[in-house]
């Protein structure tokens, strides 16, 4: 490795170290203000590392990574969004709870490894061991609050239908390694444009990884565990499940089909477009019918990838800046709306505040985060001055540039379907409280002791500030993202 | 600069209003009012005409006043505004229309006052910015922004099923938008295939060349837009219900500014966007102007809630909108003006008399009402006043408006002028109905004896300027005429059949 490589790769050796750093403070002095402290101190870093690391960029690190604007700014969306849930977890887990709490944050920062590597492979082994790396390490987050009945039962559902995803998706790289020979992704690419029409086992080997990576991204028909595993984690990680895993797997799977699947193979282009039309309709009208808001933002996510992938098949013209505005948008609203709700609720008790009756009367008991979850909420449903607003344009303009009819019928539909559940929180939230109030009472986030509190209310309020800047004034946002990723036309 | 201000007085105005409402609940009132009426001045000053010297070609001469900044540079849009008489007299509706809200609003209002007038002030806001943004993106943009504060008006402080109202006018408007927002978004790609320039400009896009087919379905996605928030028929049917169930502020501002939000759309954009295409639909959309002026007129005369008849009555009369916009000739355009100027004075007081009956005697069922002239002189007075007027009396606002549209469409289709003109008939029928039942025979011994009081000081302060506005458009509309006339003969130049076949790009290029 060169020096310029050593330098590119930084950010990732650093996250690497801060790992291995948190796991022996907790070893030498079990505490939770340090193993948090040092969790988001280290988080912070490699966010401040990135920009340093990119002068050295483009470069390729070992055949497994390359280090270039793209890698660079999706790894920096999923570090950052890693920050968020490391302090929204900080509160959440506050002074409440006696059980060990020092070890979720090492899974934390292992599945924020896996995550973060994926945007920079380029190669079927760095792909398989990130992803890897990111679904056994969220395999622990998703069961920590291990006294709740439903929190066992979303583990198991993971790791059941996840081993599955994962065999699939190996199985998949398998074949095309045998029919190829190469797991590198510009190889794949490079072989099959010289070769003669696709055989059997690449064709299989596409439709297995398209599988696979289905289950992560939870796109409709592979999306039956996502509901079950919002609701059964806690608040933070169902964030972290929302935000982090999918930004790192589109970013990687959008990699891949850049560089190693023909952009006009219409039988590939057919069965994505049948996909997200499938998402997005079969999301929001199953969102329809929860009672619970994870459940609700659950299926909302489904849709939502549907979306993106509209950004993901007009690839040639704004789509992949669309797609990154997009999952910036979707992880400040999405880390907004789940903080909200683990900052009502506390691991204590039998389930978190995710019915939609917890929040009725919100808008008077907690003004700031009811004001907050409204927006958040207004956001996904792609109304000004939010972020979501701009995605939702940025989209649909990107749709319509690259002529997808039917992919851009289906999300005009489906936006106009989900506004109904959207609003129905809002009402609720602007409801009285009922008489008879539900158990468990949602925590009230004044009882927390002052540190954890004031911490998560900045997080909202700055998550907030971002959402409302950036959808009123977006120019920046596109800046960064045409410096990073590209220019289209 | 003036037109920044104009725009972002009462969106801070709101802000304001909202912090303050935890301090005292007259605060919001007093802030609310205050930044209107500061608004409301600065709209005055910007009276007069164009600005552009002499000789200079057409298309500049309709600007009062203009301001342009790069908003989203590297999308091609940029934060455009710009002023001409139409949008000025619009403007002027709506900031009046609001301060009467705020003083209407004064005691039926009483809880949360500070989330109340700030969503009144933003609603104001996004309907001005909708007036002024000839960017499309930014018109897009306000015209989603509007819907917000809207919901939560009729949402929070709304009647018995207003949840319901709320989510129903909140996706019929953002259906209809995304259609648009589609239609927009084809036209600019379009235009930059033609040109290789990606731009949001309206005055770059007039005069796009493209296939007749093409602009056949934008145009419809634009008018579709256009005609829910209209409304016009068939897709009207969110109006009752949102209009009967938001509190009377809200009606008066959904009645008195953002139903005038569709007409404006389609005198601006469709029309002039899309020429040779809108030529085409005419007689369909004229049709369905005239389905709407004798539908929703018998749909009123058969109410028994005085709001939702009220609320029948708006869409009869936007039909007469519709029908004058698709004539598209200067006497049915300056009729539409002062139309649309009419209806929102006219019903926007019939709403606030419906909103004051309803807090003194707790219901709006007509079955109920009967003699209150006897209780209530004044407030009966003022109703009879402003139901003649819907019916179209001559001296009175609305007749002018209707008349011109008659006249102007006589001269496309008679026909459709002369079903249409039984509207009339058909007004005169509902609004002296209301009268009758409400306010003459006897007494109905219920009212009698709860002894409703009559309107108050702040109420009668309303409703006298606002029958002085009504009588001052019937007696002498000119100076709104002669107003708008620079603006309506540019967007009718833009708007002619034959524009469609022109290419126009160095000349729009600014």
């Amino acid at each position: 490795m060169t020096a310029a490589a050593f330098l590119a790769f930084a950010p990732y050796s650093l996250l690497g170290a801060v790992t291995i750093v948190v796991m022996l403070a907790i070893a030498a002095h079990r505490s939770h203000r340090l193993a948090a402290f040092s969790t988001i101190a280290g988080l912070a870093l490699c966010c401040i590392a990135l920009p340093l690391a990119a002068p050295a960029s483009p470069t390729s690190v070992t055949p497994l990574f390359i280090i270039d604007g793209t890698a660079l700014f999706y790894s920096g969306l999923v570090l950052g969004s890693a920050l968020i849930v490391a302090i929204l977890s900080y509160v959440y887990f506050g002074n409440r709870d006696q059980a060990p709490r020092e070890e979720y944050y090492l899974l934390l920062l292992t599945a924020t490894l896996g995550a973060a590597v994926l945007p920079a492979s380029v190669h079927f082994a760095s792909f398989f061991l990130g992803l890897e790396t990111l679904s056994v390490a969220l395999l622990g987050l998703i069961a920590y609050a291990s006294p709740r009945e439903d929190a066992a039962e979303a583990g198991m559902k993971y790791l059941i239908l996840g081993g599955a995803a994962s065999a699939f998706l190996l199985f998949g790289m398998a074949l095309i390694y045998a029919d190829l020979g190469t797991l590198s992704f510009a190889r794949i690419g490079a072989l099959s444009q010289a070769g003669s029409a696709p055989d059997f086992y690449r064709l299989v080997g596409v439709a297995m990884i398209i599988t696979g990576i289905g289950f992560k991204l939870s796109l409709v028909p592979f999306h039956l565990w996502t509901p079950d595993i919002y609701e059964g984690a806690p608040a933070p990680v169902t964030g972290f499940i929302a935000v982090v895993s999918k930004i790192a797997v589109f970013a990687v799977i959008l990699r891949y089909f850049v560089l190693a699947e023909s952009p006009d193979d219409a039988s590939l282009r057919t069965g994505l477009a049948a996909i997200a039309i499938l998402s997005m309709i079969a999301g929001n009208l199953l969102a329809l019918l929860q009672n619970n808001l994870k459940r609700l933002l659950a299926y909302s996510s489904i849709a939502h990838l549907g979306y993106l992938l509209v950004a993901f098949l007009a690839a040639g013209s704004l789509g992949p800046e669309a797609a990154a505005y997009y999952l910036a948008a979707y992880a400040v609203t999405n880390l907004g709306a789940f903080g909200v709700i683990g900052l009502l609720s506390t691991p204590g008790a039998g389930r978190d505040a995710d019915r939609i009756d917890d929040f009725r009367g919100l808008f008077r008991s907690h003004p700031f985060l009811a004001g907050s979850l409204a927006l958040m909420l207004l956001s996904l449903a792609g109304i000004p001055p939010t972020m979501g607003f701009i995605a939702k344009f940025y989209l649909i303009a990107a749709g319509i540039g690259a002529g997808l009819f039917w992919p851009v019928t289906a999300l005009v539909i489906g936006s106009v379907i989900g506004l109904y559940y959207y609003l129905r929180v809002l009402v609720a939230m602007a409801m009285p409280v009922p008489a008879q109030l539900p158990t468990p009472v949602p925590a009230d986030p004044t009882a927390l002791p002052a540190m954890p509190a004031l911490a998560g209310n900045a997080v909202i309020a700055l998550l907030l500030a971002l959402l409302l800047a950036l959808g009123a004034y977006p120019a920046p946002a596109i800046a960064l993202i045409r410096m990073t990723i590209g220019t289209p036309f | 600069m003036s037109l920044v201000w104009l725009l972002l007085a009462p969106g801070a105005g709101g802000l304001l209003a909202w912090v303050s409402g935890g301090r005292h609940q007259n605060w919001p009132r007093w802030i609310a009012l205050a930044v209107l009426a500061i608004d409301f001045l600065l709209a005055l000053t910007l009276i007069g005409p164009a600005l552009a010297p002499p000789g200079a070609p057409l298309d500049q001469t309709a600007w009062i006043m203009s301001f342009e900044k790069p908003w989203i540079p590297q999308l091609g849009i940029s934060f455009e505004l710009d002023l001409d008489g139409l949008s000025l007299v619009l403007i002027i509706l709506t900031i009046a229309l609001g301060l009467a809200s705020v003083i209407i609003s004064w005691t039926e209002i009483t809880d949360r006052t500070g989330l109340f007038h700030a969503n009144l002030l933003w609603a104001v806001t996004g309907v001005i910015g909708v007036f002024l943004a000839l960017d499309l993106f930014l018109f897009f943009f306000f015209w989603e922004l509007m819907l917000v504060p809207m919901y939560f008006l009729i949402a929070l402080w709304g009647h018995e099923h207003r949840f319901y109202a709320a989510i129903k006018f909140f996706i019929f408007t953002q259906g209809s938008g995304l259609l648009m927002l589609a239609a927009i978004l084809v036209l600019v790609f379009i235009h930059q295939r033609a040109t290789g320039h990606f731009t949001f400009d309206y005055l770059a896009l007039l005069g796009t060349p493209m296939g007749p087919v093409t602009a056949y379905w934008l145009m419809l996605g634009f008018f579709v837009a256009f005609a829910v928030k209209l409304p016009a028929f068939p897709f009207h049917t969110w109006l009752p219900d949102a209009h009967t169930e938001a509190p009377t502020a809200g009606s008066v501002l959904l009645a008195g500014v953002l139903l005038k939000t569709g007409a404006y759309g389609l005198i601006r954009f469709v029309v002039p966007l899309f020429p040779g295409a809108a030529h085409e639909f005419a007689p369909f959309a004229m049709a369905l102007g005239v389905i709407g002026i004798l539908y929703a007129a018998l749909l009123a005369y058969g109410q028994n809630d005085m709001k939702r008849l009220v609320a029948y009555s708006s869409v009869s009369h936007m039909g007469f909108v519709l029908l004058g916009v698709f004539a598209w000739n200067t006497l049915a355009l300056q009729g539409v003006v002062v139309q649309m100027l009419a209806h929102g004075v006219s019903t926007g007081a019939l709403f606030i008399l419906v909103g004051a009956l309803q807090e003194r005697i707790h219901t709006r069922d007509m079955r109920l009402m009967g003699g209150l002239w006897g209780a209530m002189p004044h407030l009966s007075a003022f109703a009879m006043v402003f139901a003649v007027a819907s019916l179209g009396l001559p001296a009175l606002g609305n007749f002018i408006g209707e008349f011109l549209i008659l006249l102007g469409s006589f001269q496309v289709s008679v026909p459709f002028t002369v079903i249409a003109a039984g509207g009339l008939v058909a007004a005169a029928a509902y609004a002296l109905l209301l009268v009758q039942r409400a306010f003459h025979g006897p007494e109905s011994p219920s009212l009698a004896a709860a002894k409703p009081i009559d309107l108050t000081a702040p109420h009668l302060a309303v409703m006298a300027v606002l029958v002085l506005a009504i009588i001052g458009l019937g007696l002498y509309p000119q100076p709104v005429i002669d107003q708008v006339a620079a603006g309506l003969a540019v967007l009718q130049h833009n708007g002619a059949p034959a524009a469609s076949l022109r290419v126009q790009f160095a000349d729009n290029a600014r």
